[in-house]
């Protein structure tokens, strides 16, 4: 839909109709994140408009010893490590996918993406009884494992999607000059599909520093990660320290937005240039 | 596979009919290391999450706890024809098999079951045992019916009897709000009671909701995103893609800020003096419904935008040119070629929404809790497993369904932008 000069009334009508109903829907999208960032900075104990003043109060309280750092620490414990977990196993099964077909494929790769799928809750409460069996609940190790398995489709989508584009003559190029296969990967495969690599591991990384479910299910105030943490304080006493530690994680969201769109440039640029 | 190849060479060019045979060979070697690959994630997936998620759907027909704690009881029970009172073998049998029952935490298993069949039959059993005999003068059953007059009715024995067999459809039933009568049929229970059908359907009210708002947003939008240059919707696309990568939670509390009766969209309205006193925003429905709609909206833009980013405008003009008016030409040409679209983005909105616990239980109130809220508050609240594992059976069994649906419809690679 675009203005002409020779555009109707009622076609300028629609035009603007049209436009101003998108930026509406903009500003839902936006607004909320908005509204929490200048909270952070209230001098007040509520979360409400007008500021009664400036201040780096809540910053203070959510930076010094207490639930709030000792959450912030927990999420950066298990989050990586999920992560590191996730990417392994998720690279690795998409190379495999890519390699060749095999029976039961596609059953396979259903199984594969399947954590994605299954409602949180379900995910949640089944762990909790097998954790509690084999000795895993309230643990880090537990935390680490449950947060891998959310996060590796990520991993093996954007690997998969990244290997679409591959050569697989280099392979052979590299293999028949004398390379051992786990050279050829370190060397050809990884450097052109660690943009999808990369990628996956940021959705893997955004999952378990956003969950709260299996969290809330599997995991004592020990290991209380930062949503945990975030649940429990909207739920019990709702104060700006929420939106200091929501700003922190919006400029943490940025960063990934950044960084993922850095990435996907990258790997258009290899598209083309080859 | 490559290095086997590369090794036979030699071999092919002396030996023809064997080029065949090595060929296969090849890519068995081939199809073994790509399984290989991908073996380990599917070993970890099976043991960390298909198992305990088979394991949990078992508890929704899992009866085992008194045939663990009374197994000779519950044997003997199940052959008991339930008319008259059981013989002095079972009486004699339970009375030894409760009093073991105090050892190990059997008690409190097989309390927590039979409450369910009567809700004073824990109570029962511990009084019963607070005076059971170590032995008796006269017979196992007289020395029962002394100590409690309900061990003379076969009511009583009829419950025990029930909860004997190793499964049970007590709690698929009961999670349809049906179960099963005296007789054995499966009738539906008294209407007062009547509580999980309410819940799948007001499960299915919201999220149908959600997915529908979403559509009707998320569609004029993505059509904006794909028909615009590109340098203009890349900067607009950060608008859809910042709530993205948001924390959920961070934007369920904005959402509480916003809407709550100090907050933001009630001091405007009242300072523009649309209203006298602050609207109930929050803690009800249309807090859940302007939550869930925010978080799942670019689920439904991105898979829109990425189907409209490929249909090319000529087919529009074309119609225009042969002079159908421009609402038609969209409505006829260009709706149709984005069903694909339509129906990947809303069978995903949906798909999640069903699932959906954390929003409804912050910004939510009683009346709009989800099945997700339910599964919960059984598993930790009340340890109710059977029932919280039946109604999980029933969301995995829906959000399988609409998986499958969907992964008819679209690649897996949209489920996600790259």
């Amino acid at each position: 839909m675009s203005l002409q000069p020779y555009s109707s009334p009622i076609e300028r009508i629609w035009y603007w109709t049209f436009r101003g109903f998108c930026a509406l829907v903009l500003l839902f999208l936006m607004i909320p994140v908005l509204v929490i960032i200048p909270l952070s900075f209230s001098s007040g104990s509520f979360l409400t408009y007008p500021l009664p003043g400036f201040s780096l109060h809540w910053y203070k309280t959510i930076f010094s010893a207490g639930p709030w750092l000792d959450s912030l620490k927990n999420s950066l414990i298990v989050a990586p490590l999920a992560t590191l977990l996730a990417m392994a196993f998720g690279t690795l099964a998409a190379v495999g996918l890519n390699k060749a077909d095999f029976p039961g494929k596609s059953f396979i790769l259903a199984l594969l993406i399947s954590p994605m799928i299954v409602p949180l809750v379900i995910v949640a409460v089944g762990m909790y009884f097998f954790f509690a069996q084999i000795g895993l609940l309230n643990s880090y190790a537990g935390l680490v494992l449950a947060h891998a398995v959310l996060g590796v489709p990520f991993v093996v989508i954007t690997v998969n999607a990244t290997l679409q584009g591959f050569d697989y003559n280099q392979v052979r190029a590299g293999a028949s000059l004398g390379a051992h296969p786990l050279r050829v990967f370190f060397t050809i495969v990884l450097p052109q599909i660690i943009p999808g690599v990369a990628s996956g591991g940021l959705f893997a990384f955004a999952t378990s520093f956003d969950e709260v479910v299996v969290a809330l299910f599997i995991a004592s105030p020990t290991e209380r990660t930062l949503p945990m943490q975030m649940f429990s304080g909207i739920r019990e006493n709702i104060s700006p320290a929420i939106a200091a530690m929501a700003t922190i994680m919006i400029i943490l969201s940025v960063l990934l937005l950044l960084v993922m769109e850095m990435l996907r440039r990258r790997s258009e640029k290899m598209r083309i240039n080859r | 596979m490559t290095s086997a190849l590369a090794m036979s060479q030699p071999a092919i060019s002396e030996k023809v009919p064997g080029l065949k045979a090595q060929l296969r060979r090849a890519e068995r070697l081939r199809k073994l290391k790509a399984i290989a690959l991908v073996a380990p994630l599917a070993i970890f997936l099976m043991i960390a999450f298909v198992i305990p998620i088979s394991n949990m759907l078992w508890r929704s027909v899992d009866n085992s706890e008194v045939m663990q704690v009374m197994p000779e009881t519950a044997r003997l029970l199940t052959e008991w024809d339930g008319k008259d009172l059981p013989s002095e073998a079972v009486f004699s049998l339970f009375a030894q098999e409760l009093r073991d029952s105090r050892t190990g935490g059997g008690l409190g298993r097989i309390g927590r079951r039979l409450n369910y069949e009567d809700p004073t039959f824990r109570t029962l059993l511990t009084q019963t045992l607070r005076v059971l005999p170590a032995t008796t003068e006269t017979t196992w059953s007289e020395t029962l019916q002394s100590i409690h007059p309900r061990w003379s009715e076969t009511e009583t024995w009829l419950a025990l009897q029930r909860a004997a067999p190793a499964t049970t459809d007590r709690y698929l039933l009961a999670a349809l709000d049906l179960k099963r009568g005296s007789d054995g049929n499966i009738e539906r229970i008294e209407e007062n009671q009547r509580v999980y059908q309410q819940v799948f359907v007001r499960t299915l009210v919201i999220a149908g909701g959600v997915t529908l708002i979403c559509l009707l947003m998320g569609f004029p939008l993505a059509y904006l995103l794909a028909t615009l240059p590109t340098s203009q919707s890349n900067i607009l696309m950060i608008f859809v893609l910042l709530p993205f990568w948001t924390s959920l939670l961070v934007r369920t509390a904005a959402w509480i800020v916003l809407l709550q009766s100090g907050g933001l969209v009630n001091t405007t309205l009242m300072t523009l003096g649309l209203i006298e006193s602050p609207l109930q925003l929050v803690f009800n429905r249309i807090g859940v419904f302007f939550a869930m709609v925010h978080i799942l909206l670019p689920f439904m833009i991105l898979p829109l935008y990425s189907v409209m980013k490929g249909i090319s405008p000529v087919y529009q003009r074309a119609a225009t040119s042969l002079g159908a008016h421009p609402f038609a030409a969209f409505w006829q040409i260009y709706v149709p070629q984005t069903l694909s679209g339509v129906a990947a983005g809303t069978i995903l909105v949906f798909i999640m929404a069903i699932g959906y616990y954390i929003t409804p239980a912050l910004v939510g109130g009683p009346s709009d809790q989800m099945v997700s809220y339910f599964v919960a508050y059984y598993t930790n609240t009340t340890n109710n497993w059977g029932m919280a594992a039946a109604l999980g059976t029933f969301l995995l069994i829906a959000t399988l369904l609409l998986y499958l649906v969907y992964h008819k419809l679209v690649n897996q690679k949209q489920l996600i932008r790259n």
